[in-house]
């Protein structure tokens, strides 16, 4: 059985006087135990807004969430607030993007990782101490007993990633939640992050769903990946099967607007035009028909369902009427 | 962090020294003086002249501040001529601070008691009933001129209802010991809990009428600061742990929004002198306040002169203070400059 189900979850902000805004318009997708999932689009395709409704994140008032987050079988969109608490950091861990503003500034990080073993394993400060030194060596942040007393702005941006990895780990979750968390790095400190995720992960069993815009985080990472595209799931494939034949135009789009050191001179790069609306068209027609090369007369008319794609001998499901032919990408290897 | 401390406390003596100058010219230049304040228009030239002379306002302007400095360096600071007569201008200052220390600090610990957790509740709760009531409240706090809400204050609760009494700090039957200068203080020590308790009972009415300005400003303050630490993505993290919402607001949204508050808490307090003036004249308050008062109608140089050095010297510790304790709530700044943000 799947650790996390996600079946057809929408969230709307609904704002007086103002038109709601659809920003999550009926996700489904599963996460198996130790899986690494990736969800992958550009801003605003409603990636993050998942992330939050399934960790119970979300502002209190504002945004209405229906559909369905099952968690080991407990439906987590219907606990209380209580329940969620005692959920959230021992069963769900979530990294965030930025790591200086998503640290205390005025806590030493000791604490802030003592605090969360204390809530969940009901440890004692000493304990925890111990615990969190131990766990900051684990994430590769050397001399840890020292840095326990040191406040964030001590620490670079890499050594505050790794901090905060750190906490989202240490009551052992079974499901981590990435929210593009080396969008705010350097390059080379992208690559050690990713490495160290993958290693933990995998040394842990535990399950990730890894956020990203970036589809290199993707191919290094990821088992499934499930494409976005205004709020709902576009395609959906095994990693190495989406970058060798991406079946929908968007995915297609996505990975042409990728520079390639192995293109041929003077190969200019194919860009997606035009941006994500704001708000979804997904009512009558495809969302994406509007910046799609392969449109139809029948994609502005018929919203396309999620299929199983018969294209292509893989597992793989899509939502589009015209998908792109394999013949096009004959020959290419992206990855 | 001590090299800090010595460089602003020498700052201190320096901005003392030449507010002293200023302040004596200044006072100086003020039409009319304290001979005529104590002989009245018309006295004779001769009695004014011979006055003049006793109090030495006959000499050049600078032979008069370098002596002023020489006997200050040794704690005098002259003779009262309008205030209390006679009596030096530091007994007063002694006899009258502690009465006005007592009230500004009753007076700040009623804004704080009160605007800080109102301040947060409000932003908790934005938009709600509370939330209007209070910043409306805190609206009307800082519009009403102090003198007035002093009067309606005392003419409601201390000439109507009679809660509490109408003037001075303490009941003249009572017969206390005096040990400190401050009341309720001597009351607790010597165990006179009468004593204690009229001293507060004085107190209470200008004390309120003393903190509206600075409740609605550490209200308005704290509720800002609230909202805007309430939208970090650190409290956000703190949620994704599974923390208890007791301690997120201690240790991330308060601990974050206190920096703004102290800053206001310290101005306000080195602003209280202000609002100190006019309540202790609508109660008759003993204090430094009420001195003022009475020392600018009389030009009572001596008094003036010293009161308002040491308040300005108030102003300067306060805001010391508040610049250490900066220091103790933000690691950022004990660490000096090297830091992210």
């Amino acid at each position: 059985m799947a650790l996390l189900e996600v079946r057809d979850l929408k969230v709307e902000f609904r704002r007086r006087g103002e038109e709601p805004v659809r920003a999550v318009d009926g996700v489904s997708f599963d996460v198996q135990p130790g899986q690494t999932v990736g969800l992958v689009g550009e801003s605003g395709c409603g990636k993050s807004v998942t992330a939050l409704t399934i960790m119970g994140l979300l502002p209190k008032r504002g945004p209405h969430v229906s559909g369905s987050a099952r968690f080991d079988a407990t439906e987590l969109l219907s606990l209380s607030d209580r329940q969620m608490r005692d959920r959230r950091g021992r069963d769900l861990g979530m990294v965030f993007q930025d790591p200086l503003s998503s640290l205390n500034p005025v806590v030493p990080i000791g604490l802030q990782v003592t605090e969360v073993l204390e809530r969940h394993r009901g440890m004692s400060r000493r304990q925890a101490t111990v615990e969190a030194a131990d766990l900051l060596d684990k994430v590769g942040i050397p001399d840890p007993r020292r840095r326990l007393d040191e406040y964030p702005h001590q620490l670079s941006g890499g050594m505050r990633q790794r901090a905060l990895i750190a906490i989202a780990l240490a009551c052992r979750p079974r499901l981590l939640i990435a929210d593009e968390p080396t969008t705010a790095l350097d390059v080379t400190i992208q690559a050690q992050i990713l490495a160290l995720l993958a290693n933990l992960v995998r040394d842990t069993e535990t399950a990730l769903i890894m956020i990203t815009h970036d589809l290199g985080v993707v191919a290094g990472l990821c088992d499934e990946v499930n494409v976005l595209y205004a709020g709902r799931v576009v395609e959906r494939a095994k990693r190495h099967d989406l970058f060798a034949i991406p079946r929908h135009p968007y995915t297609h789009g996505l990975l042409s607007s990728i520079p390639r050191l192995d293109a041929p001179r003077g190969d200019r790069l194919s860009p997606i035009t035009g941006s994500v609306a704001d708000n979804i068209p997904w009512t009558t027609g495809c969302a994406f028909a509007p910046r799609c090369p392969n449109a139809l007369d029948v994609c502005v008319e018929v919203t396309p369902e999620m299929t199983d794609d018969v294209g292509v001998p893989d597992n793989r499901s899509l939502r589009c009427h015209n998908p792109v032919e394999r013949a096009k990408r004959d020959g290419e290897a992206l990855v | 962090m001590l090299r800090y401390t010595v460089r602003r406390l020498l700052q201190l003596v320096l901005v003392v020294v030449a507010l002293s100058l200023l302040l004596f010219a200044w006072l100086r230049s003020l039409p009319g003086g304290p001979v005529s304040a104590l002989l009245g228009e018309r006295a004779t030239p001769a009695l004014r002249a011979q006055l003049t002379a006793e109090l030495g306002l006959d000499q050049p302007i600078f032979v008069q501040y370098f002596k002023f400095l020489g006997r200050a360096l040794s704690g005098d600071f002259g003779v009262s001529t309008g205030v209390q007569p006679g009596d030096s201008a530091m007994e007063i200052f002694l006899q009258r601070f502690p009465a006005t220390l007592e009230l500004s600090v009753l007076a700040i610990l009623i804004a704080v008691a009160v605007g800080i957790p109102l301040g947060y509740l409000a932003a908790r709760r934005r938009g709600g009933v509370l939330d209007n009531l209070s910043v409306v409240g805190s609206l009307i706090g800082v519009a009403v001129p102090v003198f007035f809400l002093a009067f309606v204050l005392k003419q409601v609760f201390a000439v109507e209802l009679g809660w509490f009494p109408t003037t001075g700090r303490q009941e003249g039957g009572l017969d206390a010991t005096r040990v400190t200068g401050f009341f309720v203080l001597d009351g607790l020590i010597t165990r006179e809990w009468d004593a204690a308790w009229d001293a507060v009972k004085h107190l209470i009415l200008p004390a309120i009428a003393l903190s509206s300005i600075p409740f609605s400003v550490i209200f308005r303050i704290t509720r800002a600061s609230v909202l805007d630490v309430l939208d970090e993505d650190f409290v956000r993290t703190a949620e994704s742990k599974g923390l208890t919402t007791p301690v997120i607001r201690r240790r991330h949204v308060l601990r974050n929004a206190m920096l703004p508050v102290v800053t206001t808490i310290g101005l306000q307090t080195g602003a209280l002198l202000a609002g100190a003036v006019l309540t202790e004249k609508v109660f008759a308050f003993p204090g430094i306040g009420q001195a003022l008062a009475i020392g600018f109608e009389r030009r009572d140089y001596p008094v003036l002169l010293l009161l308002i050095l040491c308040a300005a010297g108030v102003f300067v510790l306060v805001n010391l203070a508040v610049d250490l304790s900066y220091a103790v709530i933000d690691p950022r700044i004990r660490s000096g400059s090297g830091g992210g943000r």
